[in-house]
């Protein structure tokens, strides 16, 4: 039988660990531009949070963030529709897992591209503007194809990171790869044999992510040199 | 609040009335954990950094696989997977050892550690430059000599910044050792928010103590890399120039 009948159980953990990653890098990505927009812009006050949203996230370890955020959101909403009148509203454990990671992780992202747009020359931004390309243009078809390329190491390394993130949601009571994998370990008491099984489809993940940023820099270096050494 | 800090104040700093916990207890898995994983990693980046083949590869692989998988995996798989095998429970030595939630995170942190210092190491190593390494063979060192008076003081100091953030990256990731039952920050921090339903003071308390503890860590790692690094920063050379 297929992993001794915990098939299916793995399968439809493997499942959700993929759907939360995807969706909070997703979420993270465009957090991480904006945030990155933020700290680049000519406003004292936008600049000020988003050097408050880096510091604060990174300076506390994830899995605090993520017990912070998963049992305070729900509050926060609570008495925000109390305030407003409305119906409670009830987050269920996957989205406050989407969100938190989006959160934590999207300060990771927003420091990879401050600096991949810092990176970008000026004199392309001052080109484009000489064009008379207005700005979602100029950045569609010059600042962000030129800051992928200059960001694509971290992004890679973000992603990494995050997808081992994802192992920690199931202390928040989803049922991801770990758990699946722990509750087959539990029910035939091979909790060695499913350990390690999970530790490998991990392993698979972070090399498939690895060869994905692989392909993905050399689409983006597209018309760029190499170095020659 | 107030109450919180309190009632709870003493449990998470450094104890609970019984044994050690809070931030004793993180402070405390952080330097075994570090200390064990530089001890690994010092012998292991040689071989990492090395032109044999034989000696890079399997640390190679070593790194692949502990870098690329969750360091909560690598938790469970020593507290309750190693655990629950029947020669290790048959082992008086190995049951003790496993059966302590604190010594399979101290084994699982520092094993994990020791990977990415591996990395860190291995890259200043490989960053020496080579005239070094030449003028000491020229002088007649021996391999061993070149490596503990060259190599090694000089890639050790450069790999500091890099360091820094793994030692930081460790704090963060000793956060999960209440899973094996371990009463660090956070396990306390849970205990309060299940006693007083406050999440956001249980768990807020616990993100200042993270943090009061990082940024100590960055000033401490600026003060060591200001005297040791010194060699790095322009000097006047006291004339007039």
């Amino acid at each position: 039988m297929f992993l001794n009948g915990y098939g299916p159980l793995v399968l439809a953990g493997l499942m959700m660990t993929l759907k939360l990653a995807l969706l909070a890098m997703i979420g993270a990505f465009l957090l991480g531009l904006v945030g990155a927009g933020c700290k680049l812009s000519r406003s004292r006050g936008l600049r000020a949070l988003g050097a408050g949203y880096t510091t604060v996230i990174r300076s506390v370890p994830d899995l605090v963030m993520m017990l912070l955020l998963f049992y305070s959101l729900q509050i926060w909403l609570n008495r925000l529709t109390d305030a407003l009148g409305w119906a409670q509203i009830d987050i269920d454990p996957f989205s406050a897992g989407v969100i938190t990671l989006a959160v934590i992780y999207g300060a990771y992202f927003t420091e990879t591209f401050r600096g991949a747009f810092a990176a970008v020359h000026r004199g392309q931004i001052e080109a484009a503007l000489a064009y008379g390309m207005p700005p979602w243009t100029l950045f569609r078809r010059v600042l962000f194809p030129q800051m992928m390329r200059h960001a694509l190491p971290g992004i890679g390394n973000n992603w990494q990171v995050m997808i081992k993130a994802t192992a920690l949601v199931s202390l928040i009571g989803l049922n991801d790869l770990i758990k699946a994998t722990q509750d087959a370990g539990k029910g035939s008491g091979q909790f060695f044999y499913f350990s390690i099984l999970s530790a490998l489809i991990f392993l698979a993940l972070a090399t498939v992510i690895n060869l994905a940023v692989l392909l993905l820099e050399r689409r983006f270096s597209a018309g760029t040199r190499r170095h020659a050494a | 609040m107030i109450e919180i800090l309190q009632e709870y104040g003493k449990a998470y700093l450094w104890t609970d009335g019984y044994k050690i916990t809070g931030v004793a207890m993180t402070l405390w898995l952080l330097i075994a954990s570090l200390a064990l994983g530089f001890v690994l990693a010092v012998p292991l980046s040689v071989a990492r950094a090395s032109a044999n083949p034989w000696l890079r590869l399997p640390v190679w692989l070593f790194t692949y696989v502990f870098r690329g998988t969750p360091l909560y995996v690598q938790l469970l798989i020593l507290y309750s997977g190693v655990y629950s095998l029947s020669f290790v429970q048959s082992q008086p030595l190995l049951n003790g050892f496993f059966r302590e939630g604190i010594n399979c995170a101290i084994l699982a942190f520092g094993i994990c550690s020791c990977a990415y210092t591996t990395e860190i190491f291995a890259g200043a190593i490989r960053a020496v430059p080579p005239g070094e390494v030449e003028a000491a063979r020229v002088f007649g060192m021996t391999s061993l000599g070149v490596y503990r008076r060259i190599v090694l003081p000089s890639a050790l100091r450069r790999a500091l910044p890099a360091y820094g953030n793994e030692v930081i990256l460790v704090l963060h990731a000793t956060s999960i050792a209440f899973t094996a039952t371990v009463p660090d920050i956070l396990k306390i921090a849970r205990d309060v928010n299940s006693a007083t339903y406050a999440p956001f003071s249980a768990f807020g308390i616990a993100a200042v103590l993270y943090a009061a503890i990082a940024f100590t860590l960055v000033w401490l790692f600026r003060r060591i890399e200001a005297r040791l690094l010194a060699f790095q920063r322009p000097q006047s050379t006291g004339r007039a120039a």
